[in-house]
């Protein structure tokens, strides 16, 4: 009796407790293939971008940037920012190719020196530009990057959410795993949660302000992320999004890099 | 009449846009800098201290859907002590024209080549501004024009350079500066037409993947000039001489994982007898060390020049060992520091460079430079006293 009692819940734990976290990954890759899905197809956009960093004490400094970026067929995005501000880096430029599985490939421009030097992209948990946001997490978003797992329905802000896990699947990355919450309706990211190696809850960010463009592509205006472990905050403000500015290939090169201005 | 028309019309459409659409912007710099000097200086005429402020404005505009651009970027300097470190230059003041694939250039521009951290072996194209400082990535303005292909195989550019610059030396007063001084005034040509001979140079450059390969030639006056022993006025002096060279050269970069590898090669024809000389190494980087958020890079390069101790440089067999600490801060904090050391007479060079932001309009740089144990074969000789101390503070708008 003991021992089909054990073995019953042996083959709960070992057969159908596998097979229920198999139905949550697939479920889970498939909000994330849908999101991504939904945010396909707009071939590029340019736009401008401030960040309000703000320290425990309150101290604040401004960093503003341009952005363009291009979709690439099969691979992940092409995308150039051009710094503006603080005003000793202006004119500096980063030109990412990221892809789905492999390292990105990154430039970074010099305008003083007029030198083009190749980074490692491997400094992916690095702060960018001295904010909360690390480069992976201002990195192009593909589905490949992560393992999902979904792990209930929730509300957040009156609204119904898909709230899903996701663990990255780089080694490098500075996150255990990330909790997102992803709305029904249109499954925009409205919330995140990053949780550092060590599993302990990092920054949270959170998305404001939708906007749709071309009708289908929504954009938030503000992302707010903020450090539990610092107290630091930055506050990320996107403005003048324009879709199909007919950027192409020979606007992400090393060479054009050398021209942005 | 007609003609006067169609010339208006035309003009019209390349630069009417620019009345409608021009996006144009002004950027400048101005910067103080104190040096001083630890030691007590070789020639009485020198100093131990300099007070010296330089400025830089910028200014930019684009037109024709952002396809044409004008920049100017004249720059410079009151020095204390030093007359010919006063000095002003037109970095820049070139018309850029872009098309998908197709890039245009006409003017005075900058361009570098390379990718190693100490010595610049195949940066060639600009001369080297070198009363600014000796690192060598301070330019002077080059006369040029410049074509760009960007196809699948690569980038092409091809330069033509009507006219040539005289590297710049510190006066009596100058320090650091070489013993015994070089005595600009009495500067030679191989070639006749001296400044004026016509330069040319092309170059290919492709990413491969992980890796950025470049390869160029270059033909015409060599922008380093080799030296002689003189007198002026009974004193000994070094008189340059500039040669007609060709220069091939390779430029290659690569990241594997965290590691960054670099190697630039040249050959040197029409400097006395012909020469190789190569630098390379690496740069290895730890990520977010301490748990923090910072990098420290492990550099290490190498340096070799066929010539030898009759080389134009000081970098003949030297091997450099140094870090680079980023804080990755609110306030962009970096510091560089490292030993460039000659394996054959023990030369040796210390360099720190570090700075950091103040607010959002200001930076403060620090430079410390020293060299020690120099061998009299040492190119580096005449800067055996010369260690100093630089501080800078800029101010940006």
């Amino acid at each position: 009796m003991s021992l089909r009692l054990l073995l019953i819940v042996i083959s709960l734990v070992v057969f159908n407790g596998p097979v229920q976290a198999g139905d949550d990954a697939k479920k889970g890759l498939k909000i994330a293939v849908e999101a991504d899905r939904r945010d396909t197809g707009y071939h590029d956009f340019r736009a401008e971008l401030t960040m309000l960093l703000r320290n425990k004490h309150g101290k604040e400094s401004l960093r503003s940037m341009r952005t363009r970026s291009l979709e690439v067929e099969g691979d992940g995005d092409k995308t150039m920012i051009i710094f503006d501000q603080p005003r000793d880096v202006k004119g500096t430029a980063l030109l990412t190719f990221s892809h789905k599985i492999e390292p990105d490939d990154q430039w970074l421009y010099l305008p003083a020196l007029k030198r083009v030097k190749r980074i490692s992209s491997r400094n992916k948990s690095g702060p960018f530009m001295g904010s909360e946001f690390a480069y992976e997490d201002l990195a192009s978003q593909e589905v490949e990057k992560y393992s999902y797992r979904y792990l209930k329905d929730d509300t957040l802000n009156d609204q119904a959410m898909f709230l899903i896990e996701r663990d990255p699947v780089d080694e490098n990355s500075g996150y255990k795993r990330q909790l997102v919450w992803i709305d029904q309706a249109e499954y925009r990211p409205q919330k995140i949660e990053f949780y550092d190696r060590k599993d302990s809850l990092l920054k949270t960010l959170v998305f404001r302000g939708y906007v749709q463009y071309l009708d289908r592509y929504w954009r938030a205006r503000e992302m707010f992320m903020e450090n539990h472990q610092t107290g630091k905050s930055t506050l990320l403000t996107w403005e003048n999004y324009e879709f199909r500015v007919d950027l192409k290939d020979s606007d992400f090169t090393t060479n054009s890099l050398k021209r942005a201005k | 009449m007609r003609k006067a028309g169609s010339f208006v019309a035309t003009t019209l459409m390349l630069f009417g846009p620019a009345v409608a659409l021009a996006e144009s912007e002004w950027r400048g710099e101005i910067a103080l800098e104190l040096r001083a000097f630890t030691e007590s200086a070789l020639d009485p005429e020198q100093n131990d201290s300099n007070l010296s402020l330089s400025g830089e404005v910028e200014y930019y505009t684009s037109w024709d859907n952002g396809r044409q651009s004008f920049t100017i970027k004249p720059f410079g300097r009151l020095d204390q002590r030093d007359y010919k470190r006063t000095h002003g230059d037109l970095r820049e003041a070139v018309w850029i024209f872009s098309d998908d694939g197709l890039e245009l250039r006409a003017g005075v521009d900058k361009v570098f080549w390379g990718v190693t951290e100490v010595h610049h072996l195949v940066d060639i194209i600009n001369q080297t501004d070198a009363v600014e400082n000796r690192d060598g990535e301070q330019k002077l303005g080059q006369p040029m024009f410049k074509l760009s292909l960007e196809r699948d195989w690569g980038v092409l550019d091809l330069f033509y350079m009507p006219m040539f610059r005289e590297r710049t030396f510190p006066s009596v007063e100058g320090r650091p500066r070489s013993q015994p001084r070089v005595a600009y005034e009495l500067t030679e040509y191989q070639n006749h037409q001296e400044k004026y001979h016509q330069d040319m140079a092309l170059r290919w450059s492709q990413n491969l993947g992980d890796w950025d390969l470049g390869l160029a030639h270059f033909y015409g006056t060599g922008r380093e000039p080799s030296y002689s022993l003189g007198l002026d006025d009974g004193l000994p002096v070094l008189i340059p001489r500039y040669e007609i060279i060709h220069q091939s050269s390779i430029d290659l970069q690569g990241v594997v994982g965290d590691w960054l590898w670099k190697f630039e090669g040249i050959h040197r024809e029409g400097q006395g007898p012909s020469f190789f000389a190569a630098t390379g190494g690496f740069e290895y980087t730890f990520y977010g060390i301490a748990d923090g958020s910072s990098d420290l890079g492990a550099l290490a390069e190498v340096m070799w020049d066929e010539r030898g101790d009759s080389a134009t440089t000081p970098f003949d067999r030297d091997v450099f060992l140094g870090l680079r600490w980023v804080a990755n801060d609110v306030d962009g904090t970096e510091v560089l520091t490292g030993v460039v050391n000659d394996w054959e007479n023990s030369t040796r060079f210390f360099n720190l460079e570090a700075s950091r932001r103040l607010g959002n309009d200001w930076k403060l740089g620090l430079q410390a430079r020293f060299w020690s144990n120099v061998d009299e074969s040492d190119a580096l000789f005449g800067l055996r006293r010369d260690d100093y101390i630089e501080f800078k503070v800029s101010r940006f708008f």
